[in-house]
């Protein structure tokens, strides 16, 4: 009985996933643009949220270098398909995102990822500021103009690119969980010493995964470029890239795959809205939610579903009792 | 040969020597023991074995096959295991998993999903654990913490098993289950280097001591020799445990 | 000095200890023994004021102690020396032994204080500029009962001071017990090495799944068939 009711639960999952996904993609044929533009804004955030946490969730590394790696994304879109000169195309420019986005990460990770908790999240900040400068000082020395366009991509093929992006995250994130290599992982943020010593190479798990969210955060990076067609070095390599999808992943939950994508659906569609209403005071509120998430709810909106549930059934038992005189014992 | 030797092993902590020219060996099968004064040098000793510090200088061999400049997974892959003296489970994850861990990592080749859960069921259920797979580390009781430290190290497939003080905060009765744990352990083929202070564990189960003072090997024999050296007595075990034993 | 009556304590839903009552007498020491998980623990962490009684009370030189916070009974002189060390590990052995005396009255006469623990523990004063960190575990035991010594306690307690050391070394901790209470400490001493704490101890209690089951003189108790089934072996 229990394997059967397991296994239609997990039908249903698989079926709600692909009835959004569905939604999704046709959602072009009958949004507005501007809605169109809006998904595709969240979609970003939740890759950037969900690759975060492909990392940082069971390793417990905090990594601060999400937007180092989106810029680098973005200023791959702007020498490899700029305005005017486009040097491949846009296919091949999401994958050299990937690859170099990968690549840096992996030479980053074996550098800094024997760095200590607290260092290791200051240094991946610190990635953000020195790409930001290096970037710069190519701007500056060898290009001799300050800023790059890119080629211009339509709303719907921007969103089309990211449903894609959004896919392959979510892929490589579920099965990454579910593998000996997730497991690894875990070990790493339970005691990477007894980990180590029990035949886990800590050294690589470490660093290939921290490259792999890295590719995931670049190619995100390449498309938005389309998007916004003028970069620069400090729109490019914007440290608020890094603190949001923390905050959407530690908001939605880090227990479940499904809480950052939760958390960036719920923060991104919230930022919106608010930015609209109160241009001047709406960081106040994501700084008063995070306040109270940490505080009420430590395992994020997806901690808060079995707390839910269970005062849903003690509603349902007492409703059943309902008439009844007799006080039942609390076990 | 014996499974594990090393020879003038020097372990310097920025001016102090933890460990000094040290010799030892063990031999395959053997349940050997080191024993010391506290901060000695044992646990750094086991951490020099392991790799989890790297030999200042000096050599050792396990199996005949040199451990300098190996990593501990390394080591581990090799059939070394230990566990450590402040239990290090991994807090984040039930009894089971814990143990699957050393099942899936330990072994020098790929094993399938089936045979690991298989390797970590039947280590919990040689140190009695199976009733507590799914319980959380956090709300074991110290002796069923070591069962599972225990267990996941021997779900690494080991030859030679390094338990560093096994029996601290046990009392009596669990002191005589875990001797006959390490006594069946032993019996599957796998060699036991323990260090201790619970003496009556030293006693019952060693063949072979080796004892360590300020970093440097003193004595070494049977438990009946070390515990009647002077020098032993001395600096390690006072005279009203030679008077009780 | 203490005075334990009928004290029910629970952890989470279940209950620890169950109806204990103990009392501690001036210039005594006083030996808790039982098993792993019957208790001893939570004794000493209620009666330090970390865990709350469900019912029960507690008096201490005839001051109610039951409903005080941890560091206002400390200052009545009570001081735990914990399990497992417990050590500020980001501090100096120096550091921590003078947090010991975080209380005014300590403070005042830490450098007195210390210089007496380090006599009792002399390596502790070879090592005193080393980081608490690499500190083996039998030196961090030691470094924990100094620390405790620092806060000059009218009661001090131990609880299991022979987890990780070497026999030899139990044996000094035991001779500073006794020294202890010469210089007028009472002890309340938690312990699994049964026989030596009998010997050692003027009381003691036997603690089996929450309850008293047993109480006497140390030397009577180390005669006591029951106890010698269960807790020396024999």
């Amino acid at each position: 009985m229990d394997i059967t009711v397991f296994k239609s639960k997990k039908l249903v999952v698989v079926g709600l996933v692909l009835l959004i996904l569905i939604w999704l993609a046709t959602s072009p044929l009958y949004a507005s643009s501007s809605n169109i533009r809006l998904l595709s804004t969240i979609l970003m955030y939740i890759i950037l949220a969900v690759s975060w946490a492909m990392f940082s969730g069971p390793t417990g590394y905090m990594s601060l270098a999400p937007a180092a790696f989106f810029g680098v994304g973005i200023y791959t879109a702007a020498f490899l398909y700029a305005r005017g000169s486009p040097l491949l195309p846009l296919p091949a420019v999401i994958v050299a995102a990937c690859a170099i986005s990968f690549v840096i990460a992996l030479l980053v990770g074996l550098v800094t990822l024997r760095l200590k908790g607290i260092y290791f999240a200051i240094f991946s900040f610190g990635l953000i500021v020195l790409l930001g400068l290096i970037v710069q000082y190519w701007e500056n020395q060898i290009i001799g103009r300050r800023g790059q366009h890119v080629v211009a991509e339509g709303t719907e093929t921007v969103f089309y690119v990211m449903l894609a992006i959004l896919v392959a995250t979510l892929l490589v994130a579920y099965f990454l969980r579910r593998s000996r290599w997730g497991m690894a992982m875990l070990s790493i943020g339970g005691n990477e010493e007894a980990a180590t010593h029990m035949g886990v190479n800590t050294t690589m798990v470490k660093v290939f995964t921290f490259a792999i969210s890295a590719t995931f955060m670049g190619a995100v990076g390449a498309i938005m470029a389309t998007r916004w067609i003028y970069v620069d070095p400090s729109t490019a390599f914007n440290p608020m890239y890094s603190f949001m999808p923390v905050l959407m992943a530690v908001f939605g939950g880090m227990g479940q795959l499904y809480g950052p994508v939760l958390g960036a659906a719920v923060f991104a569609y919230l930022e919106r809205i608010l930015r609209r209403e109160f241009p001047a005071y709406y960081m106040i509120v994501f700084g008063v939610i995070l306040i109270i998430v940490v505080l009420f709810l430590p395992g994020g909106l997806v901690g808060l579903i079995p707390k839910l549930r269970d005062r849903l059934r003690g509603v349902i038992a007492k409703l059943r009792k309902g008439g009844q005189t007799e006080q039942h014992a609390n076990t | 040969m014996p499974i594990l030797e090393g020879q003038g092993v020097t372990k310097n902590f920025g001016g102090l020597a933890a460990v000094s020219n040290v010799d030892f060996h063990v031999g395959q099968g053997e349940i050997a023991g080191l024993i010391g004064p506290n901060g000695a040098g044992k646990t750094t000793l086991f951490n020099l074995i392991s790799a989890a510090h790297p030999l200042s200088s000096g050599v050792i061999r396990f199996k005949g096959q040199k451990l300098n400049g190996l990593k501990p997974h390394q080591i581990c892959r090799m059939g070394v295991a230990r566990t450590f003296q402040e239990i290090k489970l991994f807090g984040n994850m039930p009894v089971f998993q814990n143990v699957l861990v050393g099942a899936f990592f330990g072994t020098p080749t790929r094993i399938s999903a089936a045979d690991a859960a298989r390797e970590a069921n039947q280590a919990l259920e040689f140190v009695g654990m199976s009733a507590m797979t799914a319980t959380l580390v956090q709300d074991l009781t110290l002796v069923n913490q070591k069962r599972v430290e225990v267990a996941r190290a021997l779900a690494t497939r080991p030859e030679l098993l390094l338990l560093d003080e096994m029996m601290a905060g046990l009392n009596t009765a669990e002191v005589s289950e875990a001797m006959e744990l390490v006594t069946k352990i032993r019996d599957k083929g796998i060699t036991i280097f323990m260090v201790e202070h619970v003496m009556k564990a030293i006693m019952g189960i060693c063949e072979r001591v080796m004892v360590l003072h300020h970093g440097e090997k003193i004595a070494e024999g049977t438990p009946q020799e070390i515990v009647t050296n002077k020098e032993v007595i001395e600096i390690y075990l006072g005279e009203e445990t030679r008077a009780a034993s | 000095m203490l005075q334990v009556s009928n004290l029910n304590v629970f952890y989470g839903r279940s209950q620890a200890l169950r109806d204990v009552s103990l009392k501690v007498g001036e210039g005594e020491i006083v030996a808790l023994v039982g098993a792993n998980g019957a208790g001893k623990t939570t004794l000493l962490n209620t009666i330090s004021g970390l865990l709350r009684p469900a019912s029960g009370h507690m008096e201490f030189l005839g001051k109610r102690i039951d409903r005080q916070a941890p560091h206002k009974i400390m200052q009545f002189g009570i001081c735990q020396i914990p399990e497992g060390r417990k050590l500020f590990t980001d501090m100096t052995v120096g550091e921590n032994l003078e947090m010991g005396a975080y209380t005014p009255e300590a403070w005042k006469r830490r450098k007195e204080t210390l210089e007496q623990v380090y006599q009792i523990f002399p390596v502790l004063k070879e090592r005193r500029k080393q980081s608490a960190k690499k500190l083996s575990g039998g030196e961090g035991q030691m470094v924990a009962i100094g620390r405790g010594l620092m806060s000059t306690p009218k009661l001090c307690m131990f609880d299991e001071p022979s987890y990780g050391l070497a026999p030899k070394l139990f044996s000094e901790v035991l001779e500073v017990i006794k020294r202890l209470r010469e210089q007028g400490i009472t002890i309340f001493l938690v312990e699994q090495n049964v026989r030596r704490t009998l010997e050692t101890a003027d009381r003691a209690y036997v603690l089996e799944n929450g309850r008293i089951v047993l109480e006497g003189k140390g030397k009577d108790l180390l005669q006591n068939e029951q106890v010698k089934k269960a807790y020396l072996g024999l």
